[in-house]
């Protein structure tokens, strides 16, 4: 069996999520990478170089250079004859591009999956994380998204793979880029960071909102938020945590005034360590915290930063 | 130009969904249902168009069992105009329900089809890309903001590092994420008007799609339940059992 799977990367650099993929693409086979882009050939090095992975395949064109869903999936669709699994990780590209290639090749695809049992039967987290389905698929091609946060990354060296261009397909042309607004942060991403700190409606507003950086910056920990908060502008919209926005699971999960809805949960509770600051002792948070703090966030953050500098 | 928005009947946002004694499924039988909220949105988007004057009509389609039709109910109070059922029991998997949309896209030529991101019961996140991959169409997903001009959509979507905006040639399959509206609550009168709007039934079979699963589900359990752990006293406590208990910081 071999497996192929898209690689999300940026500045020559393969994302972490890509490298989970990567990891429960080794329990199926053997392992292809495709690196599609612009200007791929650091990105490609970078993917050569990860253990695990047999072969990497490139395909350099403009049309790939920002990962628009329509000449990504044609071109996806194009190498599916020799393998039997097509991956991406549940990212914004990998959710964009997968589903559209699983319907040209007339397959069901399996998102989000959590575990591989074997070749053909696969775990997913579904209404919010609320239940597990264990699924096996009766279609010849596998296409799948890889949740991140439940398989390990593999290492970022150790492989030597080949490298090897990929015949570039004609581009269906159906959409162009116009831009994108990309924050550009010193810390670390919220799907790869070691620890998170978010915080919700409670954080009253934008400028409070940052209470929390100098928190993140002495933690090396990344910045997310609930809904509620991205909602009313407090923070990005890409710093959402929940069903339907980032899966996280990190060593260490603070979770600042933010009540525990489920929606929320489910994009945090596979994290190592939770704590939860809450002035509600009741809140539904507490109920997967590992250490709870019930008070006023507004004395006890600026208390928390003190206790950090002090040590 | 005529709107598609394809509508689903899901267990509501708000309950907690609890798995059945025998690992089949979850337990849906006397539980709140709504429509998917992802597709309130996109009903939204759709009757804005209308209020424009960009949209002519709204067609809302849901596929389900029969009792789907109060979700294409809502959707008519909304704004949409009629409505189309599709009656399957049983799980109707992403790609059927494409395969579905695309058959009444061939009756009903829109010009542009606007649903959810995401139904929050099978959280697959895979319908509208799918869709558009059988028409051979454009995809614009996770819509934060749409506006059309002429023959192209312009749509800012929600990625993982901020936004990007792409434009489409039309017509187009567009995804609603949850910053592209706010949906309105349909007024009562609305709510009766709705219910002289019209809904066609129809079977799979009518448009010549077979709705058997791809995927078996052999089991559905509960995750491992976390234990709640304990309160601290103070952040000096806090950070004490970070640093020596749990060894995280
Ligand atoms: C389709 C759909 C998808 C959704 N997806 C997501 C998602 O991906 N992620 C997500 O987060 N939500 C999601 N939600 C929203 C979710 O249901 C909740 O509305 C949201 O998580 C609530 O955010 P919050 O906890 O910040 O706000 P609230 O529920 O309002 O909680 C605020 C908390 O702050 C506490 N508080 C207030 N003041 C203070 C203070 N001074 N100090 C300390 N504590 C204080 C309060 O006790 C309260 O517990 C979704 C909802 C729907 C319908
Ligand atoms: N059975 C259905 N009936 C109508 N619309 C559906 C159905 N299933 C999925 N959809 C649409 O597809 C979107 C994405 O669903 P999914 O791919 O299942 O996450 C939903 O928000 C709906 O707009």
């Amino acid at each position: 069996m071999t497996v192929l799977v898209l690689a999300d990367h940026a500045d020559g650099a393969v994302s972490q999520p890509t490298r989970s993929a990567i990891a429960a693409a080794v329990r199926l086979g053997d392992v292809h990478v495709l690196v599609a882009g612009g200007d791929v050939a650091a990105a490609a090095a970078a993917v050569a170089r990860l253990p695990g992975v047999a072969k990497v395949l490139t395909a350099d064109a403009p049309a790939y250079a920002h990962a628009l869903a329509e000449p990504l999936a044609a071109l996806l669709v194009a190498l599916a004859p020799g393998y039997t699994h097509l991956l991406g990780a549940s990212s914004a590209i990998g959710k964009n591009v997968m589903p559209r290639v699983a319907a040209l090749l007339d397959v069901q695809p399996i998102s989000d999956v959590s575990a591989v049992v074997d070749a053909d039967t696969f775990v997913r987290p579904i209404y919010a994380g609320n239940a597990l389905a264990t699924v096996r698929s009766a279609d010849a091609t596998k296409v799948m998204t890889i949740r991140a946060a439940s398989f390990d990354p593999v290492a970022v060296e150790g492989g030597s793979a080949a490298i090897e261009a990929a015949a570039v397909v004609a581009d269906p042309g159906l959409s162009t880029f116009v831009g994108a607004e990309i924050a550009k942060s010193e810390r670390p991403e919220l799907t790869a960071a070691r620890i998170v700190i978010s915080g919700g409606r409670a954080m009253g507003s934008a400028e409070n909102f940052h209470l929390l950086d100098k928190v993140a910056d002495m933690l090396g920990a990344a910045v997310g938020a609930s809904r509620a908060a991205v909602d009313a502008g407090y923070a990005p919209n890409d710093h959402q945590v929940g069903q339907t926005g980032k899966i996280v699971a990190p060593e260490l999960y603070i979770a600042i005034g933010i009540s525990g809805a489920i929606q929320h949960l489910a994009g945090m509770k596979d994290s190592k360590v939770i704590v939860a600051i809450n002035k509600d002792e009741e809140a539904p948070i507490f109920q997967v915290a590992d250490y709870g703090l019930v008070g006023d966030l507004f004395k006890l953050v600026p208390e928390l930063e003190a206790e950090l500098a002090r040590t | 130009m005529k709107l598609l928005v394809p509508v689903k009947r899901v267990v509501d946002y708000n309950v907690k969904v609890r798995v059945k004694s025998d690992g089949s499924g979850v337990e849906t039988a006397n539980v709140k249902m709504s429509m998917n909220p992802f597709d309130e949105i996109a009903v939204e988007e759709a009757v804005r168009l209308k209020e424009k004057g960009i949209a002519t009509e709204i067609i809302a389609v849901s596929i389900g069992p029969a009792a789907c039709a109060e979700q294409i109910r809502t959707a008519l109070a909304m704004g949409a105009d009629r409505g189309i059922l599709v009656e399957q029991d049983g799980v109707v998997e992403p790609l059927t329900v494409a395969k579905l949309l695309k058959a009444i896209i061939a009756k009903e030529s829109p010009g542009l089809v606007i649903m959810g991101k995401q139904a929050i019961d099978d959280d697959m996140n895979a319908t509208g890309q799918m869709l558009a991959a059988l028409m051979g169409w454009s995809q614009g997903t996770f819509a934060s903001k749409l506006t059309i001009e002429g023959d192209r959509a312009t749509v800012i979507r929600e990625i993982d590092g901020g936004l990007e905006t792409v434009s489409l040639s039309l017509p187009a399959i567009i995804t609603a994420d949850l910053r592209l509206n706010e949906p309105r609550y349909a007024s009562l009168p609305n709510i009766m008007k709705a219910r002289k709007k019209p809904i066609e039934t129809l079977k799979p079979a009518d448009l010549g799609v077979d709705p058997t699963p791809r995927l078996t589900v052999l089991k559905v359990e509960e995750p491992p339940k976390r234990q709640a752990g304990r309160k601290v006293a103070s952040v000096a406590e806090l950070v004490d059992k970070l640093r020596n208990e749990a060894k995280v910081i």
